[in-house]
């Protein structure tokens, strides 16, 4: 019930609001002084609150990168867990600026929903788990015929999974929750023979299942999901600061530039870095963007670059060990390619 | 008569045309009634400027889009290539289904509770007393819970189902019963059905005439149970027999075939049932003990027997102080079966839920459930009170 209460309330903010959609969203940050960032309620390595209460993850991290673009301080957030239904009401009220929350890009989200996806944090696709344990035999997603699945209402994943059972002439019995941690439960209790979500959700909810080891990720992946983060539509300035954020943490990768040698590169005399970096002489791209020209250092300081980010929540230095894939950099057979700043 | 007039009088003559109540009422509700178009006005033109400044798409012409979501349990047709507006369809009746199983359920377990309470056994009196302030002080989410998690979520799997008898199985998937195929002539049944409603009414008719004329009583109960059930059994004999059963079977994941109860809607039921039954219980003790005590001495006087001074004298006139606030738990079983959405069973809710969020056209959802609910809760209450004025004093 309190799901659809806030639901409510958002639409009734959507009436209330005297110009949510107009105004400046920089202007309106910087007066309150924070920036509102919705993430995810509880997805370890994109965003959950670590045993402090500290918001920590991929997507986490970009909102903290906003911030310290905005404020040179990457500690003026909040955060406002959403599941997947209430975070597209949220974000077109005007709740909260930023959307970052494993959020796939789509043509009917940046139409019809109003919005605008500032580039993609994370390329993933959706797979399948199951309990091997339960089910021995069972390697592949096409052995799934009347099977019950869990997944997450209101999700690119929910369509993809009938399309995908359709396609190939499957039956199976949908088992539908609206938040993350119900589903978790119902499949941890056997209430599904599989759980569908995004490859990287799957091997970051198998971390929180009472035995871990039991469940395989089915190695088919049915669909393209690029998460990305997402703003309202009709604020240029504040898309542009978001993407460029974005950009810039990848862009860090890509020079070397790193959470600890970010002052040592100041001085460096490559002209890609010092514009990077805001130090070349005269430079307006920060100020341009409407932000003080050390912005991408603050970026950096804050929450390092995107591969320092990447392997701190989801790689190598996290429990999920997840591979860079597709997510390396174009330089090393990726996808990540950000654009040039000058 | 005479004193108003003078004062009417006396007032008209001192003071000014606002001092009279009436026009000055006159004016504070036209006043209120300009600010409230206003208002409404204000809201309505806000709403829709800020959805264009945002480019949010408006309207009811998504309803006609597929909804390229499946649905896992359906009253109707219904596949991921349905429209939106059948997603609704089915979300709708779902809610229905569970609206009128719970409400049947629990106004017989509210009733037997109710009158429980007033008996002279101390055990029965103590358990119904225990059920009722259980479930009456737990929120009814939690009801739901324990049932869901509590109970059917610990059944064993597939695999390892709890055998029941008549071929029904039991596990953690829901509750799987041999499913009734009726083969040719199973028509000669229905027409037996029909035809015994029609005798049970002229007997009942006649009986009823025959008493207020002779006084002599006839058997009417048995005599319909026998009709009821004997004729139907006929027909049934005389077409063959023709039915056969499909019993759930095991497959790799689940037992397929038969009948089948979701856990999730079981649950749901189960949880409705129980926690409206508590409210029910007291209602119905509260209608009988509304009943003067002298009501049951004078029917103990003419010799009526307890459970027949019970069913003749004292419920007929508990159902007046009862039906009222039935309705309302009627209604608040009903507006509860949202909370649905907490254990995923499809309920228009939840379906709503879906569409709003692939859709992103959150005004027009709500603006829908509150429409839905609002006609299903006049209806109900419009057949209550029908049901009320049915029930209430005759005078001859």
């Amino acid at each position: 019930m309190n799901k659809t209460v806030k639901v409510v309330l958002g639409v009734a903010a959507l009436g209330f609001a005297a110009s949510t959609a107009s105004a400046a969203t920089l202007d309106d940050v910087k007066a309150k002084g924070f920036v509102q960032c919705g993430v995810n309620t509880a997805l370890a390595g994109f965003s959950a609150p670590d045993d402090k209460g500290d918001w920590k993850g991929l997507d986490v991290d970009l909102c903290r990168a906003v911030a310290a673009a905005v404020f040179g301080d990457a500690t003026k957030v909040k955060f406002t867990p959403t599941n997947a239904k209430e975070r597209f009401t949220a974000l077109q009220s005007g709740e909260i600026d930023l959307l970052s929350r494993n959020t796939t890009w789509t043509l009917s989200r940046d139409t019809s929903l109003g919005f605008n996806f500032a580039g993609v944090n994370y390329y993933d696709g959706q797979g399948f788990m199951i309990n091997a344990k339960k089910l021995p035999g069972v390697n592949s997603a096409l052995q799934l015929s009347g099977a019950s699945v869990c997944v997450q209402s209101g999700t690119t994943t929910e369509l993809n999974l009938a399309d995908y059972f359709k396609a190939n002439n499957l039956e199976y019995n949908p088992v539908v929750f609206e938040k993350l941690e119900e589903v978790n439960a119902a499949y941890d209790a056997g209430r599904c023979d599989a759980y569908t979500t995004d490859q990287s959700g799957l091997y970051s909810i198998r971390l929180t299942l009472a035995a871990p080891d039991d469940h395989i990720v089915l190695p088919e992946i049915i669909s393209k999901e690029p998460l990305g983060p997402a703003v309202r539509q009709g604020d240029d300035q504040w898309f542009d600061i978001v993407k460029w954020s974005l950009y810039a943490m990848v862009l860090a990768e890509e020079y070397g530039i790193t959470q600890a040698n970010v002052d040592e590169m100041k001085n460096s005399p490559n002209p890609d870095i010092k514009r990077i970096l805001g130090t070349e002489a005269d430079s307006k791209l920060g100020t341009d963007l409407g932000l003080s020209n050390d912005w991408v250092v603050n970026i950096i300081k804050a929450v390092g670059n995107y591969g320092e980010s990447f392997e701190r929540n989801v790689g190598q230095g996290s429990p999920l060990k997840i591979a860079r894939g597709l997510n390396a950099l174009w330089t090393k057979g990726g996808l990540q390619y950000a654009m040039p700043i000058r | 008569m005479a004193s108003q007039d003078i004062v009417r009088h006396d007032a008209g003559s001192r003071s000014s045309f606002l001092n009279d109540p009436k026009i000055r009422g006159l004016i504070y509700q036209t006043v209120l009634f300009v600010l409230l178009v206003a208002f409404v006005y204000w809201i309505v033109g806000n709403t829709i400027e800020n959805l264009r400044r945002a480019n949010i798409a408006s309207g009811f012409g998504f309803l006609n889009n597929r909804a390229g979501f499946d649905i896992s349990q359906s009253m109707i047709e219904y596949s991921s290539d349905s429209r939106y507006s059948r997603a609704l369809v089915v979300g709708l009746l779902n809610t229905l289904l569970v609206a009128v199983t719970g409400i049947v359920t629990a106004s017989i377990m509210g009733f037997l509770i109710g009158v429980g309470r007033l008996a002279n056994n101390w055990l029965i009196r103590k358990i119904c007393m225990v059920y009722v302030e259980i479930f009456r002080n737990i929120p009814p989410l939690l009801v739901i819970f324990f049932w869901y998690f509590g109970v059917i979520s610990v059944l064993p799997a597939p695999r390892d189902s709890v055998q029941l008898p008549l071929s029904s199985f039991l596990n953690n998937r829901g509750f799987f019963l041999p499913k009734a195929v009726w083969g040719e002539g199973a028509w000669l049944i229905l027409v037996g059905l029909v035809v015994a409603i029609a005798m049970v009414w002229f007997v009942v008719h006649r009986a009823r005439k025959r008493q207020e004329a002779t006084g002599q009583q006839f058997p009417v109960l048995w005599t319909s149970a026998g009709l009821i059930v004997g004729l139907p059994l006929l027909a049934f004999a005389l077409a063959g027999f023709p039915l056969t059963f499909e019993i759930p079977t095991k497959s790799t994941f689940n037992l397929v075939g038969g009948f089948q109860i979701k856990p999730e809607f079981l649950a749901l039921y189960l949880a409705l049932s129980f926690y409206t039954a508590a409210f029910i219980a007291e209602i119905v003790r509260a209608g009988i003990l509304g009943v003067s005590k002298g009501q049951s001495e004078a029917s103990f006087a003419l010799g009526l027997r307890s459970r027949q001074a019970l069913r003749l004298v004292i419920v007929p006139q508990a159902m007046r102080i009862v039906i009222p606030p039935l309705t309302s738990q009627y209604l608040n079983l009903t507006k509860n079966s949202s909370l649905a959405i907490a254990i995923g069973f499809p309920d228009l809710v939840a379906v709503g839920g879906t569409i709003l969020n692939q859709t992103g056209q959150s005004i027009e959802i709500v603006a829908i459930w509150m429409v839905i609910y609002l006609g299903i809760s006049l209806l109900t209450s419009l057949f209550m009170n029908w049901f009320n004025a049915k029930m209430a004093l005759v005078e001859r």
